[in-house]
């Protein structure tokens, strides 16, 4: 340190301990491609002795850095090869035995959440991806740890709207199962539109096909330390100042990621992978996405102006990362989780942030319609027409769109659901009661947009 | 790590013994101080030491723990990181 500055450190430290900076996850990207197998149970040993060879000194390695630089570590993850394609060579499919052989994994190296119960379908199903989609109400009913998504749309493939109408009824069968934990299962299945590869985060992680044998990807966190930031400036100061701030804070938060990132790497002896400079919230206090847009000056999340706020935030967010590692990948943007965010659920419970505004603002953030609850009797029709509508929001503007769900079983708007943890709480938000049946039950693919002919 | 500094950030109501007490621990682990700041902040004492622990004999959680249990016995609040963290946050 050529000059030993109180100041830095002094804020450095303040970040941590007051606005809740973090590594939100440190997640082991593990490639199964090997581990397909003619006898489904073989598969699954195989499943299971990978990820404790590969995994096992991932918490212990975390842990002693979060004492070296005194920064939490909140989650330490796996993602794995889309579980469709490594059971697929089985000559009797049981995906289901092996969600359960991924979630005795999860349990017995000590992390959260495993994803890759996964399966690309965007441009049709193979008989491995029908098979595992189907199994996935059971799977997740019977597993605690084991995280799904299903890709159902590209730019360049278009929207599978067979696979749409068919995720609308699993979702919903999904959380029927989980009625007890108000659908706690539809909480660990996310649809997506143009998924990544590498991402870090759950629901939605899985380690894409073209990743190598294993990495460590990094998520950092700290929509706090951006609040604090704008917080410190004049109510004045213009939105290029504020997007500036937003920019210099975003550095200061991914280069601590990289830094342990490289580092855990480095002591697990496989290769940095990617940092996701997403702004994750969780529901604890000072820890908000909203928190940020009223910093900026809007009465609350949903006011007119939240879309630009969140537009100029998560451009924000990527112009600063990427000044801090060479690696940038996963989503890289705000994350708008309605139950994971204290000032989004007050919204929400108010009735001032609407679907229609989130929708919107999926536009132009990272993530998309991300732990929104609604009431359970909601029809499997309204559910696709839901889906349908992120996934042509993320194939036509290119970017990736995701929808996590949770129709509560027999609770309806004015209800809360409770799901615990990071997943939160979620007042259940009304949505159209107009019929999409028609037009969802249709199928086929929507075709991909025109510049998707790039060549 | 190649380099071993480490930072150590004590803060807390100002009183007699401080800087006696953690230099004390630092010395009996043979953690070399490299430099040392103070200030007062909103009313609190604040020191910071930048320490070099190449030639401890004891590992990184055990210097730590010594240096956590003294700042405790004196009602102050510590942090003790390793530099990099400082580094890599405020140098572009």
């Amino acid at each position: 340190m050529s000059d030993f500055n109180i100041k830095n450190i002094m804020e450095t430290i303040e970040m941590i301990k007051v606005h809740h900076l973090d590594i939100r996850t440190v997640t082991l990207a593990l490639s199964l491609r090997d581990c397909a197998c003619e006898d489904v149970k073989k598969t699954g040993e195989k499943i299971y002795n990978k990820i404790l060879k590969y995994a096992k000194n991932l918490s212990v390695y975390a842990n002693e850095l979060e004492d070296e630089f005194s920064i939490p570590i909140i989650n330490k993850r796996i993602a794995v090869t889309p579980i469709s394609i490594v059971g697929e060579s089985a000559k009797e499919f049981d995906y289901v035995y092996l969600a359960k052989m991924l979630d005795k994994a999860a349990k017995e190296v000590g992390v959260d959440f495993l994803g890759g119960f996964s399966a690309l379908v965007e441009k049709g199903a193979t008989r491995g991806d029908r098979a595992l989609v189907e199994s996935i109400p059971e799977a997740l009913r019977v597993t605690e740890r084991v995280c799904s998504s299903v890709n159902l749309a590209t730019s360049k493939a278009g929207i599978n709207m067979d696979a749409v109408l068919q995720m609308g009824r699993i979702i919903k069968e999904t959380a029927n199962l989980t009625a007890d934990k108000d659908g706690l299962g539809a909480a660990k299945l996310v649809c997506f539109c143009n998924s990544v590869s590498d991402n870090p985060f759950m629901a939605g992680a899985y380690c894409g096909i073209s990743e190598p044998e294993c990495a460590l990807n990094i998520g950092v966190s700290g929509p706090g330390v951006v609040r604090w930031a704008i917080e410190n400036m004049s109510k004045t100061a213009d939105l290029g100042e504020v997007a500036n701030v937003i920019k210099k804070t975003a550095f200061k938060i991914t280069t601590t990621g990289e830094l342990v990132g490289r580092e855990l790497a480095k002591r697990l002896e496989i290769p940095f992978g990617v940092i996701d400079l997403s702004l994750a919230p969780t529901p604890a206090e000072g820890d908000s996405v909203a928190g940020i847009f009223q910093a900026m000056g809007l009465e609350q999340a949903g006011a007119h102006g939240t879309t630009a706020a969140l537009a100029m935030l998560n451009d924000a967010v990527k112009k600063g990362g990427t000044m801090a590692s060479s690696y940038v990948g996963g989503l890289s943007g705000a994350f708008i989780p309605v139950s994971e965010d204290a000032q989004m659920i007050e919204a929400a419970r108010s009735g001032v942030l609407t679907i229609d505004k989130l929708e919107a603002m999926t536009s132009v953030c990272s993530v998309g319609l991300d732990m929104i609850a609604i009431p359970g009797d909601t029809p499997e029709a309204t559910l696709a027409g839901i889906i349908a509508d992120e996934m042509a929001i993320g194939m036509i503007n290119k970017k990736t769109t995701a929808v996590r769900i949770i129709p509560v079983p027999n609770k309806k708007v004015g209800d809360s659901a409770v799901f615990g943890g990071l997943l939160g709480e979620a007042p259940i938000m009304p949505v159209s009661s107009l019929s999409s049946d028609i037009f969802v039950n249709r199928g086929g693919r929507i075709p991909a947009p025109i510049h998707s002919l790039n060549n | 790590m190649s380099e071993q500094k480490i930072v150590v950030t004590i803060s807390g109501s100002d009183k007699v013994g401080i800087v006696a007490k953690i230099t004390a621990v630092l010395a009996q682990c043979r953690v070399n101080i490299e430099d040392i700041r103070q200030t007062i902040m909103q009313g609190h004492f604040v020191m910071l030491m930048l320490c070099d622990i190449s030639a401890s004999d004891k590992p990184f959680k055990e210097i730590k723990e010594q240096i956590t249990d003294a700042a405790a016995s004196l009602e102050m609040e510590v942090w003790i990181q390793r530099k990099e963290i400082f580094d890599s946050m405020h140098t572009i």
